[in-house]
């Protein structure tokens, strides 16, 4: 029995830090732009397969390809931001949202032209024997998921609140005016903060896909279970998205291992709904704010 | 015919309104005037149902209406205009008037697809009665051009046309001269001056052109800093102490304030 | 509907009545079938974007309703086809107001996201309790009507483009209306919109609810016609299609949606060869349309024709 929920708890964890990483994504876009940027899942997917790419069919060794796995998806972020969103600057909300879906469709058609449709393993981190918890099997490769999780928070909360980078970049999601009045160079930030959360996607998938596998198609689920995570404990709060990416981790293992394997991803879907239509509080503008940039 | 009764309204820390009442005669031209952040749109606002007031309570043909929210408040008959022009962009100025014929007519969703005949009577009626509207304003020669094109002056005539579609009871205008040179500015006082005599409905006149002010209201309500300082006819408001305080004190930030924004 | 609309109208009905006679060809055929069929989803959702301003990406969602519930209905409870499917609009209209009522409240992204959820949510369910399951399942009666049933693929062309006619003129009637005006006016300013009294709640949902009907009726139609179907044609990526179709047609013209579904109907036709690219395809198109053709075909051809006529004025 506990072993059982054991297996089914760390598992959770597992996956779960990924979504963190996604819904952590999203916020940093979110905080510099005000944009959700539906592309998130993609950068994910990007990470598990390029690093496939490197190790497995380059024979590159993995320090060196975990490099270049991260450099690359920061050039995509980078790329996706100075192509799409920065000639579109101050489009409405609609253009802005559709236009970060034509990118993740272009992304998975370049994945899947390069990929083709089959799903991609390599080994785990680190060769060795799994611990045991009460009879329940921890393979050394979800210790890794979690550690990176964990480690880009900390580095994040670093960044973020400690070097002078992280600061301006804060500020121009408090007010972009006065960022600017300042001498912030707000084009640049919003640049940064694509490149950051392409990477932040790219390492979910580095860590993941010895684990879960990785198939071209996988970004839109991830996306909307990232998102979930994100506005769980409220849009732009990074410990939120963190603990809402477990817990949806956790509920949908559970959902798997107890009732119907084929309702994992409804159970996510269900909360989404939910959190939108019934916890509007931090959720969607409350009619104050929306008052404020009115009058 | 409007009576506004001990209204508090807090943004967060900033007490915009405190403890303000006002009653508007019915058939007057009830002016509204104060410096900058007195808290006349606020107030505006929450007459016309935009914001609901933390106390107090405004009645309107002696109807409790605090706590309606503003589309039905607009269907018991006031209307307005906003401070920062609020017309709808993408559509003519015709079409601007015929949405304001939204709340006197009652084609459905069904029957509209369906164009049942008496539904195109309708449409025609609408047609015909916001020509009549443009025309009334003086606006007639523009109906086919897009709301978003027109110069500041025209977008708030039409603005008050667009209220005026709305057979409203009571109407309130929040600056409408902000923008308006000289000559524009008189055009607009004898449309006011019009709307109140010929339609007979009464006008709630938020304004910082004292001279528009004085020449066409029947009585002036001064706010400061959310308070009530004066009302009087417009001699009497002309002559109190306090206002020529409050007022000349920032006569030179009015001018500044105004400015920038216009 | 307006004079240019009826012009437009009559060669639109000029054509479809046509188009079989000068080519047979059953290829061109079935294309022109699905062209129909995503076109009838293409013009709820022009209503619902260009007009009201709301966005959906779960349109797919409402199309599996309708196909699912009219195949179910007729195949297993033996409903005459006409019958099952106006009891999947029906489903498909309670399905609409029951999400609508919360969703549309949210503004732009959580509207975006919240309507992808359902569609996904829609999409696991016919994968998990559909007929079938994910292989899906087949033998769906024909269409029929007084005795008369439809098996060629003429007679669904002209069957479905009948009913884009009706759905348009029904849509052209409405936009052109005092609810028309008023969707486009929440759309411009939603502040203005309640001053001036609209029923902006009202409306929002009402239009949802139109867009989600068209949508089951042309998930049904496409049920009986292809008469076998699984969940796979009722994924996120067919949402995404039809914003793709509404978009490259111009937003803001219904004739646009009309466009914009055949355009990207027989793309993919016309790209068989590059069978691996074709996500990739579509998403560059969507792309670049996005970025450089945002008004989409429609409105530019209009603005182009208005301004040859204004030259020709002038020369004369
Ligand atoms: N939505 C709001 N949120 C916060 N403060 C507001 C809001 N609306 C008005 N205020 C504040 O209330 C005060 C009164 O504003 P307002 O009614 O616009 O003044 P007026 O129209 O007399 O210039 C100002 O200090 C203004 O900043
Ligand atoms: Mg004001």
């Amino acid at each position: 029995m506990l072993t059982v929920f054991l297996q089914f708890l760390f598992s959770g964890l597992t996956v779960g830090s990924v979504y963190a990483l996604v819904g952590i994504g999203f916020n940093i876009i979110y905080n510099a732009t005000s944009i959700i940027n539906l592309a998130q899942g993609e950068f994910v997917v990007i990470g598990g397969l390029l690093m496939w790419f490197f190790t497995e069919s380059l024979k590159l060794p993995f320090l060196l390809s975990a490099v270049l796995t991260i450099l690359s998806a920061g050039l995509i972020g980078l790329l996706m931001e100075r192509l799409t969103i920065k000639p579109l600057k101050n489009a409405d909300l609609l253009l802005m949202i559709m236009i970060t879906i034509a990118v993740s469709i272009v992304l998975r058609g370049i994945l899947m032209f390069n990929f083709g449709k089959d799903p991609y393993v390599y080994p785990p981190f680190t060769e060795g024997e799994p611990l045991s918890i009460y009879g329940a099997i921890i393979q050394q490769q979800t210790l890794w998921v979690i550690g990176i999780t964990g480690l880009c928070i900390i580095l994040l909360f670093l960044f973020f609140n400690k070097t002078i980078v992280g600061k301006a970049m804060l500020a121009c999601a408090v007010n972009p005016t006065a960022a600017k009045l300042v001498g912030i160079n707000v084009s640049r930030m919003v640049m940064l903060s694509f490149i950051l959360s392409a990477v932040v996607g790219a390492i979910g998938g580095m860590a993941i896909t010895p684990i879960s596998l990785m198939e071209y198609d996988k970004g839109p689920m991830l996306a909307v279970k990232g998102f979930c995570a994100a506005i769980m404990g409220g849009l732009g709060s990074n410990r939120g998205a963190v603990i809402g990416g477990f817990i949806i981790g956790i509920l949908e293992s559970m959902t798997a291992g107890y009732i119907h394997s084929g309702l994992k991803d409804a159970v996510a879907l269900v909360i989404l709904l939910l959190i939108l239509f019934f916890k509007p509080a931090g959720i969607f503008v409350s009619k104050t704010m929306l008052q404020l940039r009115k009058f | 015919m409007l009576n506004i009764k001990g209204i508090w309204k807090s943004f967060g820390g900033l007490m915009a309104l405190r403890h303000i009442s006002v009653d508007v005669k019915e058939g007057d031209i009830k002016a509204l005037i104060g410096p900058n952040g007195a808290g006349k749109t606020t107030l505006l606002n929450i007459i016309s149902g935009i914001y609901q007031p933390d106390k107090g309570e405004v009645f309107f043909l002696g109807r409790n209406i605090s706590n309606l929210p503003s589309t039905k408040i607009a269907r018991k008959g006031i209307s307005r205009t906003f401070q920062h022009v609020e017309l709808f962009g993408n559509m003519t100025v015709l079409e601007n008037i015929m949405v304001g014929r939204y709340v006197k007519t009652k084609a459905g969703f069904f029957s509209s697809g369906l164009k049942m005949p008496y539904v195109m009577k309708e449409e025609k009626e609408i047609q015909r009665k916001s020509e009549e509207i443009l025309e009334y304003i003086n606006l007639a020669q523009r109906n086919d051009e897009l709301a978003s094109n027109l110069p500041i002056g025209e977008q708030r005539i039409l603005e008050i046309g667009r209220a005026l579609a709305t057979e409203p009871r009571l109407l309130l205008l929040d600056e409408p001269a902000a923008g308006l040179n000289i000559r524009e500015t008189r055009n607009l006082g004898e449309i006011i001056r019009k709307i109140r005599k010929e339609l007979r409905i009464t006008i709630v006149l938020v304004e910082h052109d004292m001279e528009l002010v004085m020449r066409i209201s029947d009585s002036i309500t001064v706010l400061n800093f959310g308070e009530v300082i004066a009302e009087g006819t417009p001699l009497e408001v002309q002559k109190n102490r306090e206002v020529i305080v409050a007022y000349l004190g920032e006569e030179e930030e009015i001018q500044r304030g105004y400015n920038a924004h216009t | 509907m307006k004079k240019g609309d009826s012009l437009v109208f009559f060669i639109f009905i000029f054509l479809i009545g046509l188009l079989p006679v000068l080519s047979g060809s059953t290829y061109i055929m079935t294309v022109g079938v699905f062209a129909g069929i995503n076109a009838l989803v293409a013009i709820g959702l022009c209503i619902l974007m260009g007009y009201a301003g709301q966005i959906s990406l779960g349109q797919a969602g409402f199309y599996g309703i309708g196909a699912y519930v009219s195949a179910v209905l007729s195949l297993h409870f033996g409903l005459p086809v006409v019958v099952s499917l106006i009891l999947a609009m029906v489903v498909a209209a309670m399905v609409a107001v029951i999400l609508a009522v919360p969703a549309l409240r949210l503004k732009g992204h959580y509207l975006a996201v919240a309507t992808l959820g359902f569609g996904e949510i829609i999409y696991i369910i016919l994968n998990e309790w559909g007929p079938g399951g994910p292989s899906g399942f087949g033998d769906i009666p024909h269409f029929s009507l007084l005795g008369y049933t439809i098996t060629s693929t003429t007679g669904y062309f002209y069957l479905i483009w009948g009913l884009v006619a009706v759905v348009m003129i029904f849509s052209l009637n409405l936009i052109h209306s005092r609810t028309g005006r008023a969707l486009r006016a929440i759309h411009d300013s939603e502040l203005a919109s309640n001053a001036m009294g609209l029923d902006v709640v009202e409306l929002k949902i009402k239009v949802f609810i139109l867009s989600a009907v068209y949508a089951s009726l042309a998930g049904g139609l496409y049920a009986h016609y292809i008469t076998f179907i699984s969940p796979s044609s009722f994924s996120l990526f067919y949402s995404i299609l039809v914003l793709m179709m509404v978009i490259v047609g111009g937003i803001t013209n219904l004739w646009g949606a009309i466009i914009g579904a055949v355009v990207i109907t027989v793309l993919p036709e016309l790209l068989r060869r590059f069978e691996e690219f074709d996500v990739l395809v579509y998403g560059l198109i969507l792309t670049l349309s996005l970025m450089f053709f945002r008004k989409g075909l429609v409105p530019i051809l209009v603005e182009k024709i208005k301004k040859l006529r204004g030259l020709a004025v002038v020369k004369h």
